[in-house]
């Protein structure tokens, strides 16, 4: 590894097996080109709809709460990361790790509360 | 040279997954089929032995249809960012001591990264086919994926609290070789968070809303046909392989056993897989599906608490005795 003296060695094994993947996918794709039958038409090529033509456009106006579901998973999924290190270093902190997390937990059960009561995860009302 | 021998390493591996995704696909037909009082295939083969391989040749020589309003480049290339995601997550899995492509030291961060990253080819497929059903998919796939990482992402911590590391073979020796030493024991809780949470990730029933047959045809992977249509079925295949593998590692003692196979070092991950590969099929066999607004509850309001609670529990115990 000239290119990149500082690539650690034990990922060259993850990035031969990207291009593995890549390339397998690619090839068998591309080789069956060559085997597979082609006649396309309209009727076969336009979008499933249970047999009818397709009506209005298909990436319509969808409910709200996903967009609320993806905010809150950036918060709950930003708290996990953080509660990684801690995880890995908790035999060497002590009982001062400890409630630094506990108030940590707390505030976000704050927030998660607040969530709940603003019916986030209520789906149906 | 030692490019070579890893590319060597990784077509075995590559071979060996493979084979036991295609008789996944058979044993969960005939296991079904055997819990329903049915015969599952027998056509193919002695007792349907061939059958995964017959489905194989049939996909690599079916029409590869490409609707016309689709995003062709992303619709393109949507079923091998999940396959490559899910195949990337095998490298760091330890089958056996020093059994390992590559054994980093933050293994279990890597997993998850990886799963996160095959949802992205779920949802891509699901917003390039510009058909309803598979948008539909797409979009609950999204946001039950994303829903359920983070119970398992905190499932985790206490598994990370008890052995102090991210590296899956440093977790798999923490454990020790007692029977009593699995992680199962002391972070039950963590565990059926974990489990649960599988089934979700993985798309499988009874959180199999993404693809739910009688609603929405085939979800996301409804435009898909042929060859295309197969690597989404290799990719859940393999994820099932990879949640299993991790199920194994941070709760079941990964290669510990009672006793030591000879010549066999791997022999216990392997059967351990193959329970959780069981319980996934026979879980399909037994329970019906969810419906979206409970299983966005189950996730948030029950699972997501019940991890957070594990970790204040682990925190306190492993205060009190040292």
């Amino acid at each position: 590894m000239t290119a990149a003296p500082s690539f650690p060695p034990q990922y060259l094994a993850i990035l031969i097996l990207i291009l593995f993947g890549i390339g397998f996918g690619a090839v068998t794709l591309y080789v069956g080109r060559f085997f597979r039958m082609s006649r396309p038409y309209h009727e076969k090529l336009v979008a499933y709809e249970s047999g009818n033509e397709p009506t209005a456009e298909p990436r319509m106006r969808f409910s709200v709460k996903f967009y609320l579901i993806a905010i809150l998973f950036v918060v709950f999924d930003v708290e996990a990361i953080y509660l990684y290190p801690w995880a890995v270093t908790y035999d060497r902190q002590g009982l001062f790790a400890l409630v630094e997390m506990f108030i940590f937990i707390f505030l976000l059960l704050a927030g998660y509360v607040y969530a709940w009561k603003k019916e986030t995860f209520q789906w149906e009302k | 040279m030692h490019v070579l021998v890893l590319l060597l390493q990784i077509l075995v591996l590559f071979a060996v997954v493979m084979l036991h995704v295609a008789y996944a696909t058979y044993f969960e037909r005939k296991i079904i089929g055997h819990m329903q009082v049915r015969m599952g295939p027998m056509r193919v083969g002695w007792h349907g032995l061939l059958q995964p391989i017959a489905d194989g040749i049939k996909s690599f020589f079916k029409e590869d249809i490409i609707p016309e309003q689709a995003d062709r480049p992303i619709f393109l290339a949507a079923p091998i960012i999940c396959l490559v995601a899910m195949l990337t997550s095998l490298a760091v899995l330890p089958f056996a001591p020093g059994w390992v492509l590559a054994d980093i030291n933050i293994g279990l961060i890597f997993i998850l990264a990886m799963s996160s990253l095959s949802s992205y080819g779920v949802i891509l497929a699901g917003w390039a086919s510009n058909s309803k059903y598979t948008f539909l998919g797409g979009l609950r796939s999204m946001a039950q994926v994303i829903s359920y990482e983070i119970a398992m992402g905190l499932s985790l911590v206490g598994v990370m609290m008890l052995s102090g590391t991210l590296n899956l073979s440093k977790i798999v020796e923490a454990q020790g070789t007692s029977f009593g030493g699995m992680y199962i024991f002391p972070q039950i809780i963590a565990f059926f968070v974990f489990c649960v949470a599988m089934l979700a990730e993985t798309n499988r029933v009874p959180f199999d809303l993404p693809e739910a047959e009688t609603e929405l045809v085939s979800g996301y992977a409804t435009e898909y046909s042929g060859m295309r249509y197969a690597m989404f079925f290799m990719a859940e295949y393999i994820g099932m392989i990879v949640m299993s593998a991790i199920g194994t590692i941070c709760f079941l003692g990964g290669w510990n056993g009672p006793f030591t196979v000879p010549g066999v070092p791997f022999f216990w991950f392997v059967l351990k897989i193959y329970l959780f590969l069981f319980v996934f099929i026979w879980i399909r066999a037994t329970l019906p599906r969810y419906r979206y607004d409970q299983l966005m509850e189950l996730g948030w309001k029950l699972l997501i608490p019940l991890a957070l609670a594990n970790i204040a529990l682990t925190g306190i115990v492993k205060a009190i005795i040292g």
